[in-house]
């Protein structure tokens, strides 16, 4: 998937919890990617986000990063 | 000999107070109110009538129901008279025979004589009545009459005989009453008065919207469905429900054999009490179109013409296709997508196939299309995914706010339940950047319309909470008892903030801060409030957010968890409810239980014997990506047409042409199947039975009312699938299914096919707690326990206008079609609305040079397509509006991918364009034309 699109549809959601504070900023959404993303698309992003393909805001990369260190 | 639901002559009295009488010797007891027709009619005793029904208030002009009162003088109309305590009531007298025979003497004296060759022969009222009062002989000659009038047969399913009529005006009533159209009247007076359509039109020209209520009416034949006129009468019924939008309503389909003979509303049916749309009532002529495919069908390459084969020949490809597939590229490289257009049980089957027969969860709908916001929305705030009152709540509300939605549209039987509760004093708020014809329609208008820029609805959601929060117009017990009050004081804190005040939010909007300031005092004050909203909210990038903003509105004012409030999704089609309770979206298992639960999962793998993925699967737009990623190959599609529906059409045609088997099962060669590799031909809703949930959650029966033509059931396909991958199900009927769906999902747990046959239909919850179903949530507390507000800031979609797309187009749909239109355009309701038009305003016109019928290029950065103007004022000065009912237009070529960031559901309602005049078809209009005609080709099957 193109991981432009994906970082986008990340960071929409990143933009719902913005008002949280930041700890539950980045759990909100990593729950989300967690309950509603499909593992290759977590997986996806985990890897653009590693290979720089990724453009994500602040709370949103440590979402994913988060994704990332559990995914194993 | 065809059974017909009783007529009581006048409506049933609500009173609680009950008065008794005596009639004809017989004492009878009933509320307070009741006419004396109706008190007889409930005690068995027929009293003749011609002009009264029991769905139309009395009106006493046939001068029939004449009965005698003793102690009062005259000869009293029994529709009109209400019971008194200790009456006695006589209605067989010689004196009454006497005039009533005079009456009907006169009646037929102005008749047509053809008794027996009638189109109502045998069944009529009229004739019936003739028999009851023992009329033999019209001893009047011949003189001035009406015999002579010319029949309107200008509409495609109903005629109206002025000959046959006696202006007894049930069919104006009924267009009053029942529809609330108002297009029908009594004209002139006396001997020349007549019923006339409109300005003294036909029919079809008239301002009518055929909804039929007209035609049931008639007492006489005058107006009659133009399929009775030629078919004859019915002689069994078969009780099912409608398979068009979510209203849900019941019908007979009355039948002769295996010929409908016409659909008739009952009104038993909870959802719609007798009344029925253009739609539901007419437009079933599909079933039986040519276009139908009734054999399975293969080809290797989407460019090869089809190839009819055997059910075993399909049934063995699809699953050796799918098995090469997951063999070379792993289990989750195949996915299914159901439909809110077919049955519970269909729906059921297959998401049960992806899950236990594919092994993952790459189940989706086409609610991910449209109300997939609702189910996260109301799920996060209330507790559960669905609408909170049903249909007849709206009897008690005070203000009603409509928002994203047309009901007069796209929920027409309701919009007339609405517009009746409208008409007796409450108050409307429609936020709609259109004028829609709820704003001001006969005897009804808006106390406050907010034409909200497209885009703007959770800042327009933000700026009324504004009023109420910094106003005091908080319910403040209701949250202290019902909601989370942590939330609530984070949520009241943000709503307050002055860039959230409607002075601030009008700049956004394009709505005056008072409108907006009087429409939230209304909602707040105005008593109890109930809202309805429908796609205008969901399809945006900010979906879940603006249903999550309604919610927190209701939670505030109190309007949740009693009749007369609530937050109520009108569904676009008739089982998206369904759909989603069923557990078509890739996350969540039946009954909205999240796929990670291990002690959900454990329910349906000790049931299917199967161990469970417990990862979300792929949503649909997820697996247009993957298809062209080359992570995702096979598809079955059951009844959904993803290529005409889905946004930005190259996008989904790409993704599409990039599988290796697509597995396309419905009633014709859609769009979708261009693409298909496997063509499994469907059944319609009157060839099957099953259960559709409607809006209001309530289940209703799906009843076969003729064999599949295709061979059959959509169900048993999906078993022969299944079953050829190893499955090793057995199920012989659907109500196995429900069964099966009953054992394992709480909020179903009570429902079966024997206590829907009883009770009609159930609303979910039908469990132990509420064994007859559930009318109202939340009435003691909220599904999810606290109401929880949300904090619902706005943020601007970044689909934006510009100077290349300096426009804003938003879509919709119109009364006479439906969804994608495979099956309203293959019926005469083409008549009303033969392609899809762009509704422009007329400064944006005249600047582009266009007039009204002109064709014109719709472009946006996605695509372009090309349309004929329809220029109006409905729409705003840089909003235009068009439709997706037609192929030929491809509206979606011009959508975007933009969606709402919690459910991926697409922003249909926002797309930045421009329009100028065009020449003809555009360059993707032609291409896709050749495209799908060739892809229609059916291989000549040699001759033996």
């Amino acid at each position: 998937m193109s991981p432009d699109r994906l970082a986008y549809m990340a960071n929409q959601i990143g933009k719902f919890f913005a008002h949280r504070p930041h700890e539950a900023a980045v759990a909100g959404v990593e729950e989300h990617l967690r309950k509603f993303w499909d593992p290759r698309m977590r997986n996806q992003i985990v890897a653009d986000l590693k290979s720089g393909a990724a453009a994500l805001d602040p709370t949103v990369r440590e979402a994913v990063e988060r994704l990332g260190a559990t995914s194993g | 000999m065809l059974h017909v639901e009783p007529d009581f002559g006048t409506p049933a009295s609500a009173a609680t107070a009950s008065v008794t009488l005596t009639i004809d010797g017989t004492r009878v007891t009933v509320p307070e109110g009741t006419s004396v027709m109706r008190a007889a009619a409930e005690a068995g005793i027929t009293i003749p009538k011609l002009c009264a029904t029991d769905s139309l208030a009395a009106f006493g002009s046939c001068r029939l129901c004449l009965v005698e009162i003793e102690g009062r003088g005259g000869t009293p109309a029994s529709c009109t008279t209400p019971v008194g305590a200790g009456m006695v009531v006589h209605t067989g007298t010689d004196r009454l025979r006497k005039l009533r025979r005079g009456v009907m003497e006169l009646y037929l004296s102005d008749h047509p004589a053809d008794g027996m060759t009638s189109p109502i022969a045998g069944v009529g009222e009229m004739q019936v009545m003739a028999g009851i009062v023992g009329l033999r002989e019209v001893r009047y000659g011949a003189g001035a009459n009406h015999l002579a009038a010319a029949i309107d047969g200008s509409n495609p399913y109903f005629q109206f005989d002025p000959a046959r009529c006696i202006v007894c005006s049930r069919c104006v009533r009924a267009c009053e009453e029942t529809q609330g159209t108002f297009a029908l009247t009594v004209q002139g007076r006396g001997f020349a008065s007549k019923i006339v359509a409109g300005m003294d039109e036909p029919f079809l020209h008239s301002e009518c919207v055929s909804c039929g209520a007209c035609v049931q009416a008639c007492p006489t034949g005058a107006l009659i469905e133009k399929s009775v006129v030629s078919l004859g009468q019915p002689e069994r019924a078969v009780e099912t429900t409608c398979a068009y939008c979510g209203v849900g309503c019941s019908f007979r389909a009355e039948m002769q054999g295996e010929t409908v003979v016409r659909m008739v509303p009952t009104k038993s049916g909870k959802a719609n009490h007798g009344h029925s749309c253009v739609k539901g009532r007419f437009a079933w002529g599909y079933a039986q179109h040519r276009d139908r495919i009734l054999k399975p069908m293969l080809r290797a390459k989407i460019t090869d013409p089809w190839r009819e084969v055997s059910w075993d020949e399909a049934i063995a490809h699809v699953a050796a296709e799918f098995r090469r597939l997951q063999a070379r590229l792993g289990k989750d490289s195949i996915g299914v997508i159901t439909s809110s257009r077919c049955t519970n049980e269909e729906t059921y089957l297959v998401q049960k196939l992806a899950r236990a027969g594919f092994g993952n969860n790459n189940t989706d709908t086409c609610a991910r299309v449209c109300h997939s916001p609702t189910g996260y929305g109301l799920a996060t705030t209330f507790g559960t995914s669905a609408g909170t009152n049903d249909f007849d709540s709206v009897d008690h509300a005070d203000v009603v706010l409509v928002m994203g939605a047309n009901p007069t549209d796209g929920h027409p039987v309701f919009a007339s339940h609405l517009k009746r509760r409208l008409r007796e004093g409450a108050k409307l708020i429609v936020i709609d950047p259109r004028r829609i014809d709820l704003v001001r329609t006969p005897h009804i208008a808006a106390t406050h319309h907010l034409p909200l820029r497209p885009g703007t609805n959770v800042a327009m959601l933000d700026a009324l909470a504004h009023v109420i929060v910094t106003e005091g117009l908080v319910d403040q017990d209701y949250v202290r008892a019902r909601c989370d009050a942590e939330a609530f004081a984070e949520w009241a804190a943000f709503v307050a903030e002055p860039r959230n005040s409607p002075e601030t939010v009008a700049a956004l909007t394009g709505v005056p801060a008072e409108t907006i300031r009087g429409a939230a005092r209304l909602y707040a004050t105005g008593g109890r409030a109930a809202i309805y909203y429908g796609l205008g909210v969901t399809e945006h990038s900010q979906g879940s957010t603006a249903v999550m903003g309604l919610a927190n509105l209701a939670m505030a004012t109190g309007n949740v968890g009693k009749p007369g409030t609530g937050v109520n999704p009108l569904r676009g089609q008739n089982n998206v409810q369904g759909s989603c309770d069923m557990g078509s979206f890739p996350h969540e298992l039946p009954g909205y239980r999240h796929i990670s639960r291990p002690e959900v999962r454990a329910i349906y793998e000790r049931e299917w014997g199967v161990a469970l993925n417990p990862e979300p699967g792929l949503r649909i737009p997820n697996m247009f990506d993957a298809a062209l990623d080359g992570s995702f190959k096979g598809l079955y599609v059951q009844g959904e047409d993803i290529v005409q529906s889905d946004p930005n059409t190259q996008h989904v045609a790409a993704a599409m042409a990039a599988m290796e088997c697509v597995v396309v099962q419905d009633l014709f060669l859609n769009e979708t199947a261009t693409f298909a590799h496997v063509f499994l031909p469907g059944s319609t809703f009157l060839e099957k039975d099953g259960t559709f949930v409607n809006a209001e959650r309530r289940i209703g029966r799906v009843r076969r009312a003729m064999a599949p033509r295709n061979g059959y059931a959509d169900w048993e396909i999906t078993q022969m699938i299944a079953n050829a991958m190893g499955c090793g199900w057995t199920y012989t009927h659907p109500s196995q299914i429900m069964d099966e769906i009953a054992r394992t999902t709480p909020t179903f747990a009570g429902v079966s096919y024997a206590k829907l046959d009883r009770l009609g239909s159930v609303q979910w919850p039908c469990n132990e707690a509420a064994p007859e179903g559930t009318p109202t949530m939340h009435e003691t507390g909220f599904v999810r326990g606290k109401g929880l507000f949300v904090v619902t800031e706005y943020i601007p979609t970044d689909e934006r206008t510009g100077p290349r797309f300096p426009l804003l187009l938003t879509t919709g749909r119109i009364l006479s079609q439906y969804n994608v239109g495979a099956q309203t355009r293959r019926t005469d309701n083409t008549l009303w609305h033969a392609e899809d038009v762009l509704e422009i305003h007329p400064h944006d016109a005249e600047e582009r040079g266009i007039r009204d019928g002109d064709l014109v290029r719709l472009a946006s950065r996605a695509g372009a397509t090309a349309l004929r103007a329809k220029v109006t004022d409905r729409v705003a000065p840089g909003v235009v509006y068009t439709t997706f009912h037609h192929p030929e237009t491809q509206a979606n070529v011009v959508t975007t991918e933009y969606s709402d960031w919690a459910t991926n559901c697409p922003e249909y309602k926002v797309t930045a364009v421009q329009v100028s005049p065009a020449n003809g078809p555009t360059d993707w209009q032609e291409s896709y034309r050749v495209m799908a005609e060739r892809s229609r080709r059916i291989e000549a099957v040699p001759a033996k």
